[in-house]
């Protein structure tokens, strides 16, 4: 019975240990999801969080400006600045029109500055209907818009 | 065609329910004859998925893009070996893939005990045809390969249409990898379901003695081995590929992968207590059902959407198959859990803290923290939206937070654990048997400190594994030394001698070693170096030790991609060592660019160099290249992992070298009268010591 004591005292101490680790690196990595539209009603303590944010790249809005990258976001008819200042090299999905996630925080003045940038293509891989070059046209008339999904 | 590949899946379905129906009359009704066909349909379930799945092969090789399958992941100009490994690129035929490999299994497993254990077998059966139920039914009902491309014109009337060429496989799956990581790691996936219709069996039939213990363990390594290949090999994919110069991520897919593979690790090692003391049996059959639903639960994870990951497939509706099934699984297990609680009862307690038992018990606490950690992390942004309703997602600094100081405790104990003795260990043998590892480990700290290195997690890793081999070195060595002090044999000799006669213990110690290794590549990581330059023909980039010089630009075509390469000759002191070609791949198929990382990489450290592309202000192509010390110990840790597993599953050789003579002596009298017989059998079976 004596083992079994110190076993449990030891166990509490180790599980205490990593919970108290656990803490402390959920407190520095805890990011929020926002919709572009909800950054508007955040609280102001809110809007100094770590958060991200996602939605799509307005046609022709990427410039590149010394080591930094300027894009707007787009999504329901809400707009974002973002900046991008990370230094690794953009995803190479990342163009116009892309499904993009943003990381980082948001400055005083409503512009967004993103760490890191995620973006997803709007390819066929999401099933996004867009006839491939060579579709037969005469057989398939309206193939495209029934292609089936990944149910 | 088409229509015989659905009907072999329809059919598989039909085999399978029957299997489990039967399965389940059998018991109850005690009817030998309906039990045995049971067992018969599941093994036929495997042939039956074995035809779709040559169905679909054979699509994907005759480039047949009326199947909507084969039209969203290949095209004509995709290599032969990508066309076969399309097979698992998308949902539908992953699924497919999955129940091909579990019924493989339970063919297996079937057929090898076709004769054995009448008892347990019936009941293993119905479990394994319970799991291939469900997943043949989602083959058939929610996520069906077979499926046609079809469009209606103007007047309603529905045609089906074919595409004279396919979108092509996503170009991140073009790598040599993508043959081998999936199915190695759905191996594992898979395989953890046999090791769970054991455990499940004997505890449903209330299986007298410890010999399913001995089934289940067999079976968990193997699952367990092909597991620690596919997260490897995923690694080193991620790592040759994504080109951001790491290997691992944190990423929710990963982390689904290594949760069962951290219960398994601990059942593996738990399961020890119950061999040896009977302890622990509750604990042990929850670690099996613990392993199995968390296998079940990864790949819920990776096919739902629920959490955003870069493996994830699009959003679907098959979550809710794989939650009610989840759901069925937990109240079976815990039923059959409470119904025969009294058959688990414990035969020992713990004696002493500082005994093997007390050292299994820690090992298993921390590697169920770390278990639940990742687990909290990965699920945190669904919880939160459940719970408070905002989405909250915990980033890499939360897992290594966590994981990095009970991966170290692990290494400790790796070191400790196996040279404690059972019961209670006395502070003589505690002298004896650490005294020069820890004497070792302190002076190669020292020494590491001395010649800078400052990263505390790393240093702490480095003198643990410093003392962990040396532990493991002294074993072999001890053991080796009364073995060839007694028959006469040279030391190394010995260690063969050893390590077979005792395969398990001693491979085991070699799974410890690769541990070692993966970890010792694993603490590099804080050295890591990257430097990200524009440059021309004619300008350089230096990195640690290296300067590359650009020497040319140009373009490789064939018919699937179109390459933009950069040409950069390494020079180390002054003096050329190599060429290193990192390229841009256009790939035509899906109009999609992707990065092929150069690699040049040695055991001391690898130089990663990636083309980042141009830059659109200078359009200056952009290198980005990366140091980063000691990567290969993890791949070659790997490779020792696998020889490790491989031996300790090996039958030990004492047995053989005790009964052979005597058995064949007779046989071989037998035949030719000869008198030596006995002796050529042993020393044929003693042929290939080391």
């Amino acid at each position: 019975m004596k083992a079994r004591g110190k076993f449990l005292v030891g166990s509490a101490i180790i599980v205490v240990t990593l919970a108290l680790l656990a803490y402390v690196g959920f407190t520095q990595s805890k990011t929020y999801y926002h919709t572009i539209s909800e950054l508007s009603s955040l609280r102001s303590s809110a809007l100094h969080q770590r958060m991200r944010v996602s939605g799509n790249v307005r046609n022709g809005t990427i410039e590149h400006v010394s080591n930094r990258v300027n894009f707007v976001l787009e999504e329901q008819g809400k707009t974002l600045k973002v900046t991008y200042i990370g230094s690794d090299p953009l995803p190479d999905t990342f163009k116009d029109g892309a499904q993009t996630l943003v990381e980082g925080r948001l400055t005083p003045d409503g512009h967004f500055v993103a760490e890191q940038v995620q973006a997803k293509c709007a390819s066929k891989y999401e099933a996004v209907p867009n006839p491939p070059p060579g579709t037969q046209p005469g057989q398939a008339p309206s193939a495209p818009s029934t292609y089936p999904s990944k149910s | 065609m088409d229509i015989f590949g659905s009907f072999a899946l329809v059919l598989a379905l039909v085999v399978a329910v029957y299997a489990f129906v039967a399965g389940i009359s059998g018991i109850v009704t005690r009817r030998t004859l309906l039990t045995k066909s049971a067992q018969h349909a599941g093994m036929a379930v495997f042939a039956l998925v074995t035809l779709a799945v040559a169905t679909i092969e054979y699509f994907f090789f005759t480039d047949n893009f009326s199947m909507a399958y084969i039209a969203e992941h290949s095209n004509r100009a995709l290599p032969g070996f990508y066309k076969f490994a399309a097979l698992w690129a998308g949902q539908e035929g992953s699924l497919l893939w999955w129940s091909w490999l579990l019924s493989t299994y339970a063919f297996f497993a079937l057929f090898v005990n076709r004769r054995k254990h009448p008892e347990l077998m019936p009941y293993v059966g119905v479990v394994l045809a319970g799991v291939q139920t469900f997943f043949l039914t989602l083959n058939n009902f929610v996520a069906n390969p077979f499926q046609v491309i079809a469009g209606a014109d103007a007047t309603g009337a529905v045609h089906i249409a074919t595409l004279s060429e396919g979108h092509g496989l996503n170009p991140l799956l073009q790598y040599y990898e993508m043959v081998i990581h999936p199915p190695m790691l759905y191996l594992g996936y898979t395989g953890f379901t046999v090791p769970f219709a054991f455990a499940l069996a004997a505890l449903l039939g209330r299986y007298p003695g410890e010999k399913w213990i001995h089934i289940t363990r067999r079976w968990t390594m193997i699952a367990w081995c092909f597991q620690s290949i596919g997260i490897l090999l995923g690694a080193h994919w991620a790592y040759a590929v994504l080109g951001w110069g790491g290997y691992w991520g944190w990423d929710p897919v990963e982390n689904a992968s290594l949760l069962p593979w951290i219960t398994g690790t601990a059942f593996l090692h738990s399961v020890m207590m119950q061999e040896k003391r009977g302890m622990m049996k509750v604990w042990n059959v929850w670690l099996v059902f613990t392993t199995f639903m968390l296998c079940i639960l990864g790949t819920f994870l990776t096919r739902s959407g629920v959490v955003s990951s870069v493996h994830a497939f699009a959003q679907s509706s098959i979550g809710n198959w794989f939650v009610s099934f989840l759901a069925i699984v937990l109240i079976v297990c815990f039923w059959a859990y409470w119904r025969n609680r009294d058959y688990l009862r414990s035969d020992n307690q713990l004696d002493s803290l500082v005994s093997r038992e007390s050292s299994f018990l820690f090992n298993n606490l921390v590697l169920l923290a770390a278990c639940f950690a990742v687990l909290w992390g990965t699920l945190f942004p669904v919880l939160s939206e459940w719970v408070s309703g905002s989405k909250i997602s915990v980033g890499p600094p939360f897992f290594n937070k966590v994981n990095v100081p009970i991966a170290l405790f692990l290494m400790l104990l790796t070191g400790v654990g196996p040279l404690l003795a059972w019961r209670k260990t006395s502070t003589d043998a505690l002298r004896r048997n650490f005294q020069w590892p820890v004497i070792g480990a302190f002076v190669a700290g020292a020494v590491a400190f001395a010649f800078g290195f400052r990263d505390l997690y790393a240093l702490i890793c480095l003198t643990l594994c410093v003392f962990v081999t040396l532990t493991i070195a002294f074993e072999f060595y001890r053991g080796a030394r009364v073995i060839s002090q007694r028959d006469g044999v040279n030391l190394v000799t010995a260690v063969g001698e050893l390590t077979m006669r005792n395969t398990r213990r001693y491979g085991g110690y070699v799974v410890h070693f690769a541990m070692v290794l993966i970890f010792i590549g694993v603490a590099g990581q804080p050295f890591n170096k990257d430097v990200q330059k524009e440059m021309e023909v004619g300008q350089s980039l230096t990195i640690g030790p290296y300067t590359l010089l650009c020497q040319n630009f140009d373009v490789v075509e064939n018919g699937n991609y179109q390459s933009q390469r950069a040409s950069l000759e390494v020079f180390r002191n002054g003096r050329s060592e190599m060429m290193l070609y990192p390229e841009r791949r256009f790939f035509l198929a899906s109009q999609v660019t992707s990065t092929m990382v150069a690699l040049q990489s040695s055991p001391l450290r690898d130089l990663y160099v990636v083309y980042a592309g141009r830059s659109p202000e200078t359009n200056k192509p952009v290198i980005h290249a990366y140091l980063n010390p000691l990567v290969k110990w993890i791949w070659f840790g790997g490779i020792v992992l696998v020889l490790g597993t491989g031996l300790a599953m090996l039958p030990n050789r004492r047995a053989a070298l005790v009964l052979r003579p005597a058995v064949d002596s007779t046989w071989d009298e037998g035949i030719s009268g000869s008198g030596a017989a006995p002796i050529r059998a042993l020393s044929h079976r003693s042929g290939g010591d080391d």
